[in-house]
């Protein structure tokens, strides 16, 4: 700004010189912090990218023991689908109300959101202790082990997911939706949505297919 | 944050600093979320029906047909709840989807032809050699 107005002729109006800053300054992105979430999005992506090749290599070797149709509860997986599909919409509403302003809905939403989400997880630790008892552990065979570090991979996410979406409902009641609240609920938004996106991969992918002779 | 209202609130609170609303980033309406909602159902509930009720008699077409329907269904995720457009964050977000899915292919596709050559080429192995394994 300064060597702007230095360079401007002595007898010019501060307004030209105000408009010139406004011109200059329209070129920086104007919310970084999304696009840096997102690109953090998609370097989650290419994590999950990497253990759904490892799955995709090692799902069928069983090494004599227990295949993908033997061991998988589908109408399990088909609650587990629809709990985390329905979250993904109540986050959505819990986005409407905040572009409504309104506090209290927002927490409600986003405490649905969070028990959705906590009864996804008890799904998924009921199956794999269920799995385990069988004696169908990760140590089984290398579908076993590439199966329960992608699920699990998944499952700690969501896991994360719930204490951010926790703490971000301490932080707005406390603080109100400010821009800096709304801000981190966009974010958690979009990390929210991408793992409902990775869940279409794993149940199409590991369990529908694996459920295939 | 698109509200008028809000804008003139965020304007009076921190002076000209504050631009959040104008990136041009998607913002959903309710139409847009249940839309994507129903959507999603749909393309959930008819894989799960092809697989548990054994439509088809070859698994090699389930395959193919439940992978079309979670293609299909990632896209609605991502322009219904994501919000991704050609627009948001001038583009970039967009760039930087579309390099993330080339390198995913090239992890998913080259991970897949390398091992299946690795496999094939391996010397062949008795259940009784695999038994004596270390």
């Amino acid at each position: 700004m300064s060597e702007i107005t230095a360079s401007a002729p002595a007898g010019a109006p501060g307004a030209s010189a105000s408009a010139r800053f406004y011109l200059r300054e329209e070129h920086h992105p104007e919310n970084g912090t999304l696009l840096g979430f997102w690109l953090y999005l998609m370097s989650d992506c290419l994590v999950f990218a990497c253990l759904f090749a490892v799955y995709a290599v090692l799902g069928r070797s069983y090494a004599a023991g227990p295949s993908g149709a033997d061991l998988f509860d589908l109408p399990l997986v088909a609650v587990n689908t629809s709990m985390l599909l329905l979250s993904s919409i109540t986050y959505g509403f819990a986005m409407l109300e905040m572009q409504r302003n309104r506090l209290r809905p927002v927490l409600a939403w986003l405490a649905v959101t969070g028990l959705l989400g906590a009864v996804f997880i008890g799904l998924e630790l009921y199956e794999f202790a269920h799995l385990i008892h069988e004696g169908a552990g990760p140590q089984r065979s290398a579908f076993l082990s590439s199966f329960f570090t992608l699920v699990g991979t998944h499952g700690l996410h969501v896991t994360f997911g719930i204490v951010w979406l926790v703490t971000l409902m301490v932080q707005v009641s406390r603080r109100g939706l400010g821009p800096e609240n709304r801000r981190r609920l966009m974010c958690l938004s979009m990390f929210w949505h991408f793992l409902d996106v990775v869940w279409i991969g794993v149940f199409t992918f590991v369990y529908l297919m694996g459920s295939l002779p | 944050m698109s509200l008028p209202d809000d804008h003139a609130s965020d304007a009076g609170a921190h002076g000209d600093g504050h631009h959040a609303h104008d990136d041009g980033a998607g913002h959903g309406t309710f139409k847009g979320y249940a839309t994507g909602f129903i959507l999603s159902v749909i393309l959930t509930a008819i894989p799960f029906w092809l697989v548990m009720g054994k439509v088809f008699d070859r698994p090699s077409v389930t395959a193919l047909v439940i992978l079309g329907f979670a293609a299909v269904q990632i896209v609605v995720h991502m322009v219904y709840f994501l919000h991704m457009n050609t627009r948001s964050e001038g583009g970039w977000s967009l760039l930087a989807l579309i390099f993330t899915l080339v390198l995913v292919v090239i992890t998913l596709s080259g991970s897949l032809w390398v091992m299946y050559h690795l496999n094939h080429n391996m010397m062949p192995m008795s259940v009784h050699d695999m038994k004596n394994m270390p």
